[in-house]
């Protein structure tokens, strides 16, 4: 058993490996036990939305920059701050070399 | 067996060169690129072999030195000399624990290549170009001398370049190739300004001769600030990151985690002259801070710009930049308590534990992030994720990657993320509470980053125009499973990796002394 004491935690991951293998084997009972009458492909498992006509897969789907909109539109002003040196342009990437090695020679000279 | 052993260093970097300017002339023959590929993986799998022998050698015996031309290899110093005169290769255990990585990861890249650059026209110059950034880093971890840095530095630089720029018919490919060329062609003039200014003090270009004789002169100062500039900018640290994403995005898969490992190597550059060059001689508490600002500032920019992504490689790129942050924390927090003895054996050498276990394991899930990305662009042809939905039904093999890279990345057990943040927050908290905080508070962003692409290009109802999609061919799953096989081992059995690979590699760092008299020791 691999254990890495840092002498403050302990962690053994074949005892999570263990303790997931036998959650997976409960799991896989329980729903051994479960509806039989249960079968893909028809009626049961079609999509309902309260009769409404279900829209096709594409217009489905959720896409990705709709994801998580609250958080962005919440820190708008973070991101425009943040997006603002991010110009794309190698110049700019250039400028910020020569500002942070003046100030970190600036630091190192001060600090001795 | 100690022939090999012996001029191990030299073969390392020797055969990839050598066989970057064969495979050219194996490809236009009648061997073809199945010649090409058959002799592209005897060498590596030869390589391999060298670089486990190596590494088994300086854990069991210490630091090797190898002096070019000399009438024995281990003769550093000519009969006579108060100064080491040739170039000399010195491997300690931070030096073969990178090599370690960056052969794994060439290994995992070259399998993938296989069938991902299939098809592709100039593909004798892609391989060239791999074995030239393999020998290229290679050389940059074995080198003890600056100038011999510099040179592995170029060569590394004008390799990625090519490699990031290799899909001419895309314009971004070539746009992130010249941003690549211009940022490492500008650091590596810092890099030649520093060793100027170093020659000119101490007539030595040697890095154990140069700590020996370092003064801490303003006039090095200045030196230390040009090299901490110049790696910093190479190894994507914020605010001088912007560059990465632009590059990593455009890079063949088998590219990117090799361009991945060359700015990890920048990051080695930056640890070897810190520690070990001006080891003893610097205010460790302000440089330390430095390297944490840098650290934190990486973390929160690379994983908030990455949430917003809706390029997959992109986001990936800005997760590197994030997680390039963990490392910095880690060590910057053990460099800041290096003087400090009771600090250093309370949390600081863990510290430096965790930010250089975290070195290997992020560049294997990155790696294989990287991976899974190219494997979606391979089949469908895009790296919008706004485009993508319900992959997992036809691309099982990735998606599993995809979900094992993820959750490894995030920092959830069992995965070898898991061990190394633990590691850093645990020490990180001991230094200041608030950076442990932000430090989880990251993770936590970076599990919500995956966790929307994973909704978005796995899950969902089958799209019509994805019905046809399959999986990825067989050399490319190897190549991926090469990856998530480490990342498993690794976090199944952290202590075996922490105790014998990554312990000793700490131990070099901050032990420069033994560094300085693998060298110099004969000097009375």
């Amino acid at each position: 058993m691999s254990v890495v004491g840092y002498g403050y935690a302990v962690w053994a991951p074949l005892i999570w490996i263990v303790t997931l293998v036998v959650i997976g084997v409960m799991v896989l009972i329980w729903r051994s036990r479960g509806q039989k009458s249960y079968k893909k492909g028809t009626a049961q498992t079609d999509i309902f939305l309260s009769g409404a006509r279900v829209p096709p897969e594409e217009q489905r789907h959720v896409k990705s920059e709709n994801i998580y909109w609250g958080f962005f539109e919440s820190l708008k002003e973070l991101y425009g701050a943040m997006m603002k040196p991010h110009t794309g342009i190698v110049n700019d990437y250039l400028l910020w070399l020569v500002a942070i090695l003046a100030i970190t020679i600036l630091i190192l000279v001060l600090a001795g | 067996m100690d022939f090999l052993v012996t001029h191990a260093p030299i073969l390392i970097v020797a055969l990839p060169l050598v066989a970057a300017f064969v495979i050219p002339l194996i490809g236009i023959g009648r061997a073809g690129d199945r010649g090409r590929n058959i002799f592209s993986l005897v060498i590596l799998g030869l390589i391999v072999f060298l670089v486990a022998i190596l590494a088994e050698n300086v854990h069991a015996v210490g630091i090797r030195v190898y002096t070019f031309g000399a009438t024995a290899p281990e003769l550093a110093l000519p009969h006579g000399y108060m100064v080491p005169v040739r170039i000399i290769f010195e491997v300690d255990s931070m030096s073969i624990f990178m090599g370690i990585i960056v052969t794994t990861v060439a290994l995992a890249a070259l399998i993938y290549s296989l069938h991902f650059m299939k098809g592709q026209t100039g593909q004798a110059r892609f391989y060239s170009l791999m074995f030239l950034l393999y020998a290229a880093m290679m050389g940059l971890a074995f080198t003890g001398d600056m100038f011999n840095l510099f040179v592995f530095l170029e060569i590394a630089s004008i390799a990625g370049a090519g490699l990031a720029a290799y899909r001419t018919n895309m314009a971004d490919a070539v746009e992130g190739g010249f941003k690549y060329i211009v940022i490492s062609a500008i650091s590596a003039l810092l890099v030649l300004f520093a060793i100027g200014i170093l020659y000119a003090q101490y007539n030595v270009l040697n890095i154990a001769a140069l700590a020996y004789y370092m003064q801490y002169t303003p006039l090095d100062m200045l030196a230390l600030g040009l090299l901490a500039g110049a790696f910093v900018i190479k190894l994507a640290g914020a605010p001088l990151h912007m560059w990465a994403p632009d590059t990593y995005t455009v890079a063949p898969a088998g590219s990117t985690p090799m361009i991945l490992a060359a700015s990890y190597m920048s990051m080695y550059a930056l640890y070897r002259v810190t520690f070990t060059m001006y080891g003893g001689q610097i205010d460790t508490t302000a440089i330390g801070w430095i390297v944490i600002i840098v650290g934190v500032l990486s973390m929160f920019i690379g994983v908030m710009m990455a949430v917003h992504q809706t390029d997959i490689k992109r986001m990936m790129a800005y997760h590197a930049i994030s997680q390039g942050g963990y490392m910095l924390l880690g060590v910057g927090v053990g460099l800041a308590v290096l003087a400090d003895p009771v600090a250093l054996a309370n949390y600081g050498r863990d510290a430096m534990n965790g930010g250089i276990f975290h070195i290997i394991n992020h560049v294997f899930y990155k790696s294989l992030l990287f991976m899974t990305a190219e494997a979606i662009f391979f089949r469908i042809g895009t790296r919008d994720t706004n485009k993508m939905g319900g992959l997992a039904r036809n691309m099982k093999w990735t998606t599993a990657f995809y979900v094992i890279g993820a959750l490894a990345i995030s920092g959830i057990p069992p995965f070898n993320g898991f061990a190394s943040k633990l590691l850093i927050y645990e020490t990180v908290l001991k230094f200041s509470p608030v950076l442990s905080v932000i430090a989880m508070f990251v993770s936590l962003v970076t599990l919500a980053s995956f966790a929307k692409v994973f909704y978005a290009a796995f899950t969902g109802p089958e799209l019509p125009a994805f019905r046809e999609v399959r999986e990825v061919p067989k050399s490319m799953i190897i190549g991926m499973s090469i990856l998530a096989a480490c990342i498993i081992f690794l976090g199944l059995f952290p202590g075996l990796v922490v105790d014998n690979i990554v312990a000793p590699a700490t131990d070099a760092l901050i032990n420069h002394t033994a560094y300085v008299n693998a060298v110099m020791g004969a000097v009375p």
